[in-house]
């Protein structure tokens, strides 16, 4: 997978919202195996430990559980899944929303410019 | 966790100089850790402290639990600022130099990274670029089961490539108990493979800290931070 981080915010946050990302998407199905947390931060180029924290915290609400003998896996609660992905939603719409605000839009005004990029899109 | 490196108020002088002045610094195994400051702020004087080339005007070090001698040279790993390897070695023989020093050297280790790096073990070492000979001087030093490693400035003269190559090669290499010590001046090429910082400024200690707890609290890279703190 590819990583790709920016240096103003926590490395270990980064780590896991681009796992939340890929849980989400379907690339991390539910019940897949994760690759050990060294090979995860070679890969990343980031330190093992810090991998190893953002696994903490990912296990600690329940995306990512570990099997003493085989290893870490993504969580089959897809439930929890669809949580988190509309949590993601939200938040992505807010920030969009909030930006439109800003320029001065009107609800309805961001609402007909979103139709119409997305039917520029679809021709 | 145990601590690998304990100083206390070390003082280096050098004639009217002070190199280092009143540092105290405890330093946890399983640790990365980046050694920053400016141009003349200590950092090698430290290193070289740590590995016993230079001894302190006062205060004391101890490298888990024992003062820098003979028995602390064998669990650390020094790459020097300058290679020190003679020019008409091959690859092959300073790997064969390195074993007959170091009982924890692992010869296969050595040859495992020189083969993924391309780099033809019959080589001799003056035919080699500088970056090249760093990467080599790198593999030496990595492929020992140390439990210090003191690297002063592994990524100075290499490709941006081959840092990349270099700092999966730290991460890889070190097991948790273990603390790798890095010096540098190009923070942002691998604060993100760090554990903690370590800034000094005129041979004093500014700030030691975990790096995610510095982006948390500051909102800034360690890049920007250091660009700050020794604004000039």
């Amino acid at each position: 997978m590819q990583w790709e981080l920016n240096t103003d915010k926590p490395v270990y946050l980064q780590l896991v919202e681009q796992i939340q990302a890929e849980i989400i998407s379907g690339n991390y199905k539910p019940g897949d195996k994760l690759p050990s947390v060294r090979d995860l931060a070679t890969e990343a180029t980031v330190n093992p430990n810090t991998m190893q924290r953002a696994m903490a915290e990912l296990e600690r609400d329940g995306l990512v559980y570990t099997n003493r003998t085989t290893g870490r896996f993504i969580t089959s609660d897809e439930e929890l899944i669809k949580q988190l992905k509309e949590k993601y939603i939200t938040t992505i719409i807010q920030e969009f929303l909030d930006r439109m605000m800003q320029l001065g839009l009107e609800l309805n005004e961001i609402i007909a410019y979103v139709n119409k990029v997305s039917e520029n899109n679809i021709k | 966790m145990s601590v690998i490196l304990d100083c206390k108020s070390l003082t280096k002088k050098f004639g009217s100089t002070t190199a280092l002045s009143d540092l105290s610094l405890s330093l946890e195994r399983g640790r990365i850790i980046g050694l920053l400051g400016p141009n003349g702020s200590g950092k090698t004087t430290l290193i070289k402290i740590i590995n016993g080339l230079l001894v302190p005007n006062e205060g004391s070090i101890t490298i888990a639990g024992m003062e820098p001698g003979v028995e602390s040279k064998k669990i650390i790993s020094f790459l020097p600022e300058r290679t020190y390897l003679p020019e008409w070695m091959k690859i092959s023989d300073a790997i064969s130099f390195f074993k007959d020093f170091y009982e924890d050297f692992e010869e296969k280790r050595a040859y495992d990274m020189l083969h993924r790096l391309n780099l033809d073990p019959a080589k001799r070492l003056k035919t080699l670029s500088k970056g090249t000979k760093e990467k080599v001087q790198l593999i030496l030093v990595m492929s020992r089961r140390a439990d210090l490693y003191c690297l002063d400035e592994p990524i100075g003269g290499v490709d941006p490539a081959a840092r990349d190559y270099i700092l999966n090669t730290i991460i890889t290499n070190y097991d948790e108990n273990a603390t790798v010590i890095l010096s540098t001046h190009l923070i942002a090429d691998i604060e993100n493979v760090l554990d903690e910082v370590i800034f000094i400024k005129e041979g004093r200690l500014v700030l030691h800290a975990p790096v995610d707890e510095i982006r948390e609290k500051e909102g800034k890279s360690i890049d920007s931070l250091f660009r700050e703190v020794f604004k000039c």
